[in-house]
């Protein structure tokens, strides 16, 4: 029987609620593994998860440095699209989506999952145009697409100023329907307690601070809680992935760790109640169900691990705002915070096998990880497990730059901070 | 955060752009050599700690400058001309 259900609410609720078992455990490191996972984030925990039930993997330690979920998995905002141009981002991020679909289900547990829409706003003939090359793009491979005129858009998001006197008047725009907003604590916690009840060893507030070699093979790592023996050590780091990749003397990647921003408003009536994007800078905006407007805009722009911003972000993230929607200019910003994202070369991921015997990298998901979480942890663990890319990964090497194989879906080229 | 450009002194950042890794070296242009065009391409040190990257003051001198920032604080800990460092060789 699921461990959460309402049988088990009303028994629980009977009991006084004094009977819920921790959603994991506190587990002790053991002294080897089958299998260590760097990172207690969304990608560590559903690929430690993924390892357990759909590989039967379930020797499994995830270290975390700090508390779960305390990385990323909670900084994001929250929104989960597959609306991606080429067909290598495009399919795997329709399997991710996929697994979203069934992902309160198939974890027991209620992660929120709000199917709500994504609206790309158009503001130039060129942009609407390039928008409908996108969308056929997507519906070429099957991925739900549509194109917007503005009025459809004016009854969908009543708020959103579409007069031609905006200051980027509104020509139209690309709304996936299938996408939208998660709880992104609850997948964290989901994926934890998921794994949890198969075996895996989640462990806190233990930190990597060297690999353990024999000649040079990793043979596991050596943290804070002493040294942990494992076959195979998988890398779930994100923003952090250049300095433990320092750790295992691989000086240089293809990577750029920068700081994000994102902020969230004091809670108003439901006034937007779909992901919205702008066209004419960075912006994307949603609301959570409590009500507080979740948005955020560019990266700081210059190499960080500082997780917190600077303050010519906050104000050009409020003047997008404002270019949106006018009616919202006195509503007051709650909190403001950062996060640490693993900008690539061209924008999208590394999910592979080495770079050294031993190891398993996943990380490059620049500001784009949240909506991956699931497939992320899917094919990794299938690579981890069978020692071969799924076909959904096969595409995300680390030296596709050096084959020039690179997946651009923005066409930046090798500048991080513009992906 | 402020960066002192020689030329014009304590500037805020919104002034400046950002030019990533200081580090890479760029190969001669007639160069054939696929791993020294990678590395200058694709590589960055990426550190946790100090960081030797290029801004350019394009907001006001437009010099290039060679800055050591480091990356967990911001704390810039100097500011020079890029132009004069070997490695600033062919970036001008």
């Amino acid at each position: 029987m699921a461990e959460y259900s309402a049988f088990s609410l009303l028994k629980n609720a009977l009991a006084g609620n004094k009977d819920w078992k921790p959603a994991w455990r506190k587990p002790d490191p053991k002294a080897s593994y089958d299998v260590i996972v760097i990172g207690g984030g969304g990608h560590g925990l559903s690929t430690a998860y993924y390892l357990a039930k759909e590989h039967g993997i379930t020797n499994v330690a995830v270290l975390e440095k700090g508390w779960l979920g305390s990385g990323n998995v909670g900084r994001n905002t929250t929104a989960v699209r597959s609306n991606y141009l080429l067909p290598q981002n495009t399919r795997f991020y329709e399997h991710s989506m996929k697994l979203w679909e069934n992902l309160s289900h198939d974890l027991n547990y209620n992660v929120m999952f709000s199917q709500r829409g994504c609206l790309n706003l158009a503001h130039t003939p060129a942009q609407l145009d390039d928008y409908a090359r996108r969308g056929n793009a997507m519906r070429h491979l099957g991925v739900d697409a549509k194109l917007m005129n503005v009025d459809q858009i004016k009854r969908l998001v009543p708020a959103l100023d579409v007069s031609a006197s905006a200051r980027f008047p509104v020509l139209g725009g690309l709304m996936q329907p299938r996408a939208g907003t998660a709880r992104h604590d609850a997948v964290a916690w989901g994926y934890a307690r998921g794994a949890d009840r198969r075996g895996v060893d989640i462990i806190e507030n233990c930190e990597v601070t060297g690999f353990l070699r024999d000649g040079g093979r990793i043979t596991g790592v050596s943290t804070t809680r002493g040294e942990i023996r494992a076959k195979k050590v998988a890398l779930a780091v994100a923003g952090s992935t250049g300095h433990v990749m320092q750790l295992a003397g691989i000086s240089h990647m293809p990577i750029e760790s920068h700081v994000l921003q994102a902020f969230v408003s004091e809670s108003l009536k439901p006034v937007i109640d779909t992901v919205l994007t702008f066209g004419m800078g960075h912006f994307y905006i949603s609301q959570s169900d409590k009500g507080g407007l979740v948005y955020g805009g560019d990266l700081d722009g210059y190499n960080s691990y500082a997780q917190r911003g600077s303050l010519p972000i906050v104000d050009e993230v409020m003047s997008e705002m404002l270019a949106l929607f006018p009616g919202l200019a006195r509503v007051r910003m709650l909190r403001s915070w950062g996060g640490l994202c693993d900008m690539t070369m061209d924008g999208s991921p590394i999910i592979t096998t080495g770079p050294l015997p031993g190891m398993y990298l996943n990380c490059g998901w620049c500001y784009g990880g949240f909506k991956a979480t699931p497939a992320s942890g899917w094919c990794f663990a299938y690579n981890i497990a069978k020692d071969e890319p799924h076909e959904f990964n096969a595409p995300f090497t680390l030296d596709r730059f050096y084959r020039g194989l690179i997946i651009d879906d923005k066409g930046q080229g090798a500048n991080p901070r513009l992906h | 955060m402020l960066i002192t450009c020689p030329y014009c002194g304590p500037r805020d950042v919104i002034e400046f752009t950002y030019q990533g890794d200081g580090n890479r070296e760029r190969p001669q242009p007639a160069s054939q050599d696929l791993d020294a065009w990678n590395a200058y391409v694709y590589d960055r040190l990426n550190p946790a700690g100090d960081h030797n990257e290029i801004w350019q003051h394009s907001g006001g001198c437009r010099a290039h400058l060679r800055v050591v920032r480091n990356t967990i604080t911001h704390e810039i800990l100097s500011t020079a001309f890029a132009r004069g460092g070997h490695k600033a060789e062919g970036r001008s």
